[in-house]
């Protein structure tokens, strides 16, 4: 690991402050990934804040709905009552994230910055076009079975890994952020991004801003919601596929539905043809299998 | 001549090493362990080459080519270091661990479990992988496992840090470490003080509607196999509501 300077931030402003300071600084949570990075030599901020100190660790109804504060832990958010009755699927999402002890250990800020397990970029013998852009991308060519099939570029076929971020763009959540201008919201959707030419830059948070809290909006789809997750071994292991999927059905028909499919994009991939099909619907075997179709049309392995 | 001094030191070096083995095997634990706490890694060096000597066998040869990799490793571990001292320095970090206070003076990238094993004393926690994925760092803090290689020490200055050591009153087993010993939960033992910790840890938290223990156990690799002992070792403790 390089050497690199540690803060401990007492206050927001203060942590805000000091990552806007220096290029090379980023917040310290529950560092499972970063440190993890740092000690392979795929990240090397030249400092450290650590922000597991601040007051983010809520978990609160409001009147649309729940919100989580970022320094929750995983485990925190899996098994709070509030989000296994009303959000069950993130609940699931985060139980099949992971192992117990990383998810003592991660938050829910940390869990949307989340860097991609594609291989070449975890390995620095490697080029890789996210970790040294221009430098090329030995996983086109190379072993891709992890790799992504939708929005993929000619830069870059890695995948988001989270399992979290999976269920949030079912639900429809809001990031809320606040850097050194201000605060603002990011709908989950426009948080991560597609890799086009600059596959270094994962999502469009800003590198000073800092993740507060996540908002889950109260929605008919939300309590009728599931996640079904495929990997090479039962437990601990990233999704190959993963499925996120919500229904609101009133006698039958079929009044909202939100598919969002993990593992196989450069972000939570929202299947919005499907769920279009599916809206308005009877819900039956085959309607479901006719929005499956439809979402296939798009698929396409490596460019 | 710079040479022939060389030379002479090594036949000097090859003498004596034909006059030690038998001393230094028969030298007991407290002499073992100077040999392998000196400062220089020079002692280091002789004793393997002793074993080498003396027992010879390929194991003794992975042994020191394993050793000779990992010395290198060091050497640019400890040129790292020093940077690390020169560039940003150590801070001050208090670690409250097994109800004991530890003062301790680190540089910002030292992980808790480095820090327990080579700057308090208390190697019980094992290093596997480093990397978050074998389990076997697992200690507790603030009643919670972890993977200890991944926590900057730094961080957790404040929370109540419980390792295997922390666990016996005096003779007296924790019901886990009982159990463990009972169903033979374990081969080569490498993996258990991690497997016993994050076991207590699983006993608090619960295991999640629909999860197995073996699901929940599933941060925990045991090369051995040794996981029909280590299941029913978790069963039998919880049945006893631990």
């Amino acid at each position: 690991m390089h050497p690199f300077t540690y803060k401990r931030a007492t206050d927001r402003a203060e942590a805000i402050r000091a990552v806007a300071d220096n290029n090379n600084a980023k917040f310290l949570a529950g560092g499972t990934n970063l440190i993890d990075l740092m000690k392979m030599n795929v990240q090397s901020p030249t400092e450290l804040v650590d922000i597991n100190r601040l007051a983010l660790k809520k978990i609160e109804q409001t009147p649309t709905g729940l919100r989580i504060g970022a320094l929750a832990s995983n485990t925190e958010v899996a098994n709070n009552a509030l989000v296994r009755a009303n959000f069950p699927v993130l609940s699931e999402a985060l139980h099949a994230g992971a192992s117990p002890q990383l998810r003592n250990m991660a938050t829910v800020g940390g869990n949307l910055m989340q860097r991609t397990r594609c291989y070449y970029f975890m390995d620095t013998a490697f080029p890789c076009n996210k970790r040294v852009p221009g430098s090329g991308c030995p996983a086109i060519p190379g072993f891709n079975r992890i790799h992504a099939i939708l929005g993929a570029s000619e830069q870059c076929i890695a995948v988001h890994p989270s399992d979290m971020c999976v269920a949030l763009a079912a639900l429809d959540a809001v990031v809320n952020v606040e850097g050194p201008h201000g605060a603002r919201q990011i709908p989950i959707t426009d948080f991560h991004r597609l890799p086009g030419d600059t596959p270094h830059i994962d999502t469009n948070l800003h590198p000073d801003e800092l993740i507060v809290s996540v908002d889950l909006p109260s929605a008919g789809f939300a309590k009728r919601s599931r996640y079904l997750k495929i990997r090479d071994r039962a437990q601990y292991a990233f999704a190959l596929v993963s499925v996120a999927a919500a229904l609101d059905l009133q006698q039958g028909r079929i009044n909202a539905a939100r598919l969002a499919l993990g593992g196989v994009a450069h972000k939570p991939w929202r299947a919005l043809d499907a769920e279009r099909v599916l809206t308005g619907a009877q819900s039956s075997k085959m309607q479901c299998r006719r929005s499956t179709t439809l979402s296939r049309s798009s698929w396409r392995s490596a460019p | 001549m710079e040479r022939e001094r060389k030379s002479d030191e090594r036949a000097a070096e090859r003498a004596a090493l034909a006059r030690e083995p038998a001393d230094t095997v028969a030298s007991g634990d407290e002499n073992e362990m100077d040999l392998f706490l000196s400062e220089d890694g020079e002692a280091r060096r002789r004793f393997l080459k002793q074993a080498l000597i003396a027992g010879g066998g390929l194991a003794a040869a992975n042994l020191l080519l394993h050793y000779q990799m990992n010395a290198a490793a060091q050497t640019r571990a400890a040129a790292n270091l020093a940077s690390a001292q020169t560039a940003a320095g150590t801070i001050p970090v208090t670690l409250h661990i097994n109800g004991r206070e530890y003062a301790l003076q680190l540089e910002p990238q030292v992980t808790l479990l480095d820090a327990l094993r080579e700057r308090v004393g208390l190697p019980g926690s094992k290093k596997g992988c480093d990397r978050g994925q074998c389990g076997a760092c697992t200690v507790l803090a603030d009643g919670h496992r972890i993977n200890s290689c991944l926590a900057l020490a730094a961080a957790y200055a404040g929370a109540e840090i419980t390792t295997i050591e922390g666990l016996a009153k005096g003779d007296e087993l924790h019901p886990v470490q009982a159990a463990f010993i009972k169903h033979d939960g374990f081969q080569c033992g490498y993996c258990t003080p991690g497997q016993i910790m994050s076991a207590i840890g699983l006993l608090k938290e619960g295991c999640p509607a629909g999860m197995t223990v073996r699901e929940c156990m599933s941060g925990n690799i045991c090369r051995c196999g040794a996981y029909n002992g280590i299941v029913a070792a978790i069963e039998e403790a919880r049945g006893a509501k631990v």
